[in-house]
């Protein structure tokens, strides 16, 4: 089972062919998705009648509405990538206070707290959202209702949204910034403190650039996931629909080559964001 | 720094910390729980009850998906790790260089793209006008269009799909750290095939195995999409009853009741699997 054990020929055959299943498996939704955005015909199903570019640029005149051209599905666009900037922010920001929170200081019941930290990895998406649901828009509708106070921020809507996103999205932040700054070298803060830094400079100049490998890494995944989250959002989400619940309303109407325009492009988005938090934790590793 | 500047950071830290777990978490779950032991007597009046707990007994409708989706998801979770392992242990041990580097990152593709969209691939592959039918139709071997969609194998192979990479991940990672010469010398001492797999690499693997079996249990238990799209009319899924409590039938009460029992489950579920490899939540999420 290791390179130093011999093994025999058919049972490296069936490996190879068991690797190579796995990795069609996994290929073969998303090739599918991909072509089928440029299949010239209403219906993304086989035969293949020819390449089109239509499912992203037609304006409607020829009975095809393309991706570009379809405002709800870019509103939707648009509320989503507002909701994941808001969901970095805040998440980033959170998990480097923890980060430094439970990496760096002493303090009692920490043991306790780090695992209050780990808490939202255990609870179903579907769980978070409700929960938030149930408190605040409760809260805005029982505000109202006894002193006709209205709390809008707590309907459903994009406030809620970003408030379920970051009760996880800020656990997995921390735990990334956390684990680099584990890596770190106090010596080197030291140094800067011996040097005449104040603890806020040596902060800044000697830590933080430390961490940003860690913190573009965690910002893009936040941004991701955020803007890939269905579960938690389907709940607390109001009148402007964020694409996954939209993209969700249109498949359930039936499936359109429009779909694939959209999913082709996200998959292309996200490849963009990771590859570029990978190069850019790559060149300060 | 002296002991006032350290309380103060102290303090500058854990207010945030504080203010998301207690008004994110805590006090949100606390309500849930609350609300669920409601029950509705008019418009606006509520008096405390079993009820919702009892509906969910007495409507076997209920407990029926609630059974079946922890019993499938379970299965699922055993699924993927029977799939990943393999793949894992070629990736840490047997690749070398590029290639290991490579086929990793092949694992993390997909997931690039959201449980939506890869949901709507095994749609546009499985279903009755997909491409696995047309192909078959194409070599013969079948005469009209087949329906492969809408069942719970397709449900098992879409939840599998999107569990994965939460498995690949923690496996590689325990797997890579391994000393070979620990397999060797369960293979010096005459073990055979089976006996250092299960003595040597599954006992140390165990906190990664452990890690990827809670997130795609919890992933799988509290997936929406994939079981409602690509299952039958009767194949309901637990979260799918939440939903419809919760946004066709504005039954806060019934669904927070409901949500209570999927977190129980799910808290129960993830506590015995600790407990049963002894391993602590610290070692295998932190």
């Amino acid at each position: 089972m290791i390179r130093s054990v011999p093994r025999s020929r058919w049972f490296d055959g069936l490996y190879l062919a068991y690797l190579a299943a796995f990795f069609v498996y996994l290929a073969l939704p998303l090739t599918v998705t991909a072509v089928f955005a440029f299949n010239d015909a209403p219906f993304p199903s086989l035969p293949w009648k020819g390449f089109t570019l239509d499912w992203y640029l037609a304006d409607g005149s020829g009975g095809r509405t393309g991706l570009f051209h379809d405002d709800t599905l870019l509103s939707a666009l648009w509320v989503s990538t507002k909701i994941a900037f808001w969901v970095t922010v805040v998440s980033v920001t959170l998990g480097c206070a923890n980060a430094v929170l439970f990496e760096r200081l002493e303090f009692r019941g920490k043991e306790f707290l780090y695992l209050l930290m780990l808490l939202p990895l255990v609870i179903p998406g579907v769980i978070l959202g409700v929960s938030i649901l149930v408190f605040y828009s409760g809260m805005a509708n029982d505000a109202s209702r006894l002193w006709g106070v209205e709390l809008d921020v707590f309907r459903p809507g994009m406030t809620l949204v970003v408030m379920g996103q970051v009760t996880f999205i800020a656990t997995l932040a921390t735990l990334v910034i956390a684990a680099r700054l584990r890596k770190f070298d106090r010596q080197l803060e030291e140094a800067a403190l011996n040097l005449g830094a104040t603890p806020v400079v040596a902060w800044f100049t000697v830590t933080l650039p430390w961490l940003m490998p860690s913190i573009f890494g965690a910002a893009a995944m936040a941004f991701l996931m955020s803007f890939e989250n269905f579960n938690t959002t389907v709940m607390l989400t109001g009148s402007d629909t964020p694409l996954t619940v939209a993209l969700f309303n249109r498949l359930r109407e039936g499936s359109t080559p429009v779909l694939n325009a959209v999913a082709l492009l996200l998959m292309v988005g996200s490849a963009l964001l990771a590859v570029m938090a990978l190069g850019r934790s790559r060149d300060s590793a | 720094m002296n002991a006032s500047a350290g309380r103060l950071s102290l303090w500058l830290l854990l207010t945030p910390f504080l203010l998301w777990i207690v008004l994110l978490v805590l006090v949100p779950h606390l309500q849930m729980l609350r609300v669920s032991f409601q029950v509705r007597e008019s418009w606006d009046t509520l008096a405390w009850g079993l009820e919702q707990y009892q509906n969910f007994f007495t409507e076997s409708y209920y407990w029926r998906t609630f059974v079946r989706t922890g019993v499938m998801s379970l299965f699922t979770t055993f699924l993927t790790l029977l799939i990943a392992f393999p793949i894992a242990w070629y990736i840490a041990r047997l690749a070398r260089g590029r290639a290991k580097g490579l086929l990793f990152l092949a694992c993390l593709v997909p997931f690039w793209a959201s449980e939506l969209v890869r949901t709507y691939g095994w749609m546009i592959l499985l279903r009755e006008s997909g491409l696995f039918s047309s192909w078959l139709q194409a070599l013969g071997w079948a005469d009209g269009p087949v329906e492969m969609l809408y069942n719970d194998v397709a449900v098992i192979i879409g939840l599998v799909y999107n569990g994965l990479l939460f498995m690949v991940v923690p496996l590689v990672t325990t797997l890579d750290g391994m000393d070979e010469n620990l397999v060797e010398a369960g293979y010096d001492l005459g073990g055979s095939h089976l006996t250092v797999l299960r003595e040597v690499v599954v006992p140390w693997a165990m906190p990664g195995i452990v890690s990827g079996c809670i997130v795609v249990f919890m992933l799988t238990l509290g997936s929406y999409l994939t079981p409602i799209l690509m299952g039958g009319k009767d194949s309901a899924w637990f979260t799918g009853q939440i939903f419809t409590q919760f946004i066709t039938r504005f039954n806060w009460e019934q669904g927070a009741a409901l949500g209570v029992l999927l977190l129980v489950l799910s808290s129960l579920i993830v506590w015995l699997g600790l407990k049963l490899s002894g391993q602590s939540l610290r070692k295998v999420m932190g």
